[in-house]
């Protein structure tokens, strides 16, 4: 330990003590968030799930030879990646139950955010497929398997693994885009620090500590998704060592 | 059930047009703030200073891990509390400006740091002064590169503008559900929104386009 590195250790603790005493109400607040944290996990998980499925749907379809389906695929993507997430989620809620298909709110939130990811998600998909080598393809044909088997056992491994770090940030992109469902009536975290900010009327500390928990979440996230590279790369004689 | 032209045609289009100035008004100027301060962001994060670049990254990466609605919430309760009252306009920009000020400050990075290291020697041999090495050598040469790259972050921005209902500016978005809960009819405003910012993203999008094709042809 040099003497620096000490020195900032002593500062670091030191303001962290500052702001824990200036702030030392703070911890009233934490249930009420942790309880809209948890809303926020459940909603990013499944909205991410969803926008994987979707994501490997339309941008495979982007790449088919059959056009409608590739015309199907240049829709979706077009229009969710044209529009406000805002406009998507409230449309979703707000006039889909006028064609008939009334969704509570989580439902309507994972499929608003799990289709507007998946559309950016899909060019993700979509340029790595491409970037697989040419000769891969080649090589493929040569050995005479079909365009299924092809996919299965040779781009898409490689593929996959080149799209891990975007499909990283855009989980990062989901859990921040999650902080729109206030708008359709479900307490996630923003919208619990938003309500116990209008009694409490606490702005530094509440929405301070949602703002923590947000990048809490983010960084655990950006961690595993390295990790999970690092360990499906292995074998692959290409990334990181 | 069924779309109700006669409703869209008289009410909606007229009153959703009057406030597509105010939504890009928005992005412009939140706009302006990100492209200017996301380049002061990215200098500052380049100096050899610990004492300026680490915190200034710590507060990028911070800005960029957390959610822009929060952001404006903070912003929108907290600067009163502490005695500036602006109106919620001026703070919804702010909060939008700062928030793509850390993504173009990703943006202008990259196209600092593809600068040979030549041209820098060559600065230092020069004894050019850090601003002058700066606004005369590196600078224009690492912007154009990253003009769509840019682009893209303002049309993302643009797309960003309906956060600003949850403070109440009268944009696209806070339009539409005001006709909406003034008729009880969300289906032809908040459709017509989707609409909305459907063209004009892709007029945008294909005007970064041409601007990079132009770029390109004009370095060739």
């Amino acid at each position: 330990m040099n003497p620096r590195a000490i020195f900032l250790v002593f500062l670091f603790s030191f303001t962290a003590g500052l702001v824990v005493a200036s702030f030392a109400g703070f911890k009233e607040f934490i249930p009420g968030l942790l309880r809209g944290a948890v809303i926020t996990i459940e909603l990013t998980a499944m909205a991410y799930l969803l926008a994987l499925v979707t994501a490997f749907l339309a941008g495979l379809g982007k790449l088919s030879k059959v056009r409608p389906i590739r015309w199907a695929s240049i829709t979706y993507i077009e229009i969710f990646r044209g529009t406000s997430a805002l406009v998507q989620l409230f449309w979703i809620f707000f006039v889909l139950p006028e064609f008939g298909l009334t969704l509570t709110p989580m439902q309507a939130g994972v499929l608003a955010l799990g289709l507007n990811v998946g559309a950016y998600g899909a060019e993700v998909v979509r340029g790595a497929i491409q970037a697989v080598p040419k000769g891969q393809y080649e090589a493929a044909t040569a050995l005479n398997m079909s365009r299924w088997e092809m996919m299965r056992r040779i781009i898409l491994p490689q593929a996959i693994v080149a799209m891990i770090p975007q499909w990283g940030n855009l989980f990062i992109e989901l859990l921040k885009t999650t902080s729109l469902v206030s708008a359709i009536t479900l307490t996630d975290l923003t919208f619990a620090a938003y309500q116990l900010n209008q009694t409490a009327v606490r702005t530094m500390e509440i929405f301070g500590l949602a703002m923590i928990m947000y990048y809490f979440i983010s960084q655990v996230s950006r961690i595993g998704a390295g990790s999970l590279e690092r360990h499906l790369s292995q074998g692959l004689g290409r990334g990181r060592a | 059930m069924n779309w109700d032209w006669e409703f869209t045609l008289n009410e909606v289009l007229p009153r959703l047009l009057k406030v597509v100035p105010i939504t890009i008004e928005a992005t412009l100027l939140g706009f302006t703030i990100a492209a200017s301060l996301g380049l002061l962001l990215a200098v500052g994060r380049m100096s050899k200073n610990p004492w300026i670049s680490r915190p200034l990254t710590e507060i990028i990466e911070f800005i960029r891990g957390t959610p822009i609605l929060v952001q404006i919430f903070f912003m929108f309760f907290l600067l009163p509390e502490v005695g500036i009252v602006l109106p919620a306009f001026t703070t919804g920009v702010i909060a939008l400006g700062l928030h793509y000020s850390t993504y173009c400050s990703e943006v202008y990075r990259s196209g600092l740091q593809s600068v040979p290291k030549g041209q820098w020697e060559a600065a230092i041999a020069l004894n050019l002064s850090p601003y002058r090495t700066f606004t005369g050598i590196i600078i224009p040469q690492a912007i154009p590169p990253v003009v769509p790259a840019l682009g893209n972050y303002l049309i993302g921005m643009f797309k960003e503008t309906p956060l600003l209902s949850f403070i109440a500016v009268v944009e696209l978005m806070m339009e539409a559900k005001l006709i909406g809960s003034e008729w009880f009819q969300y289906r032809e405003p908040v459709t017509m929104v989707g609409v909305f910012f459907l063209a004009l993203s892709l007029i945008a999008a294909f005007g970064v386009r041409r601007v990079e094709h132009w770029l390109n042809t004009r370095r060739a």
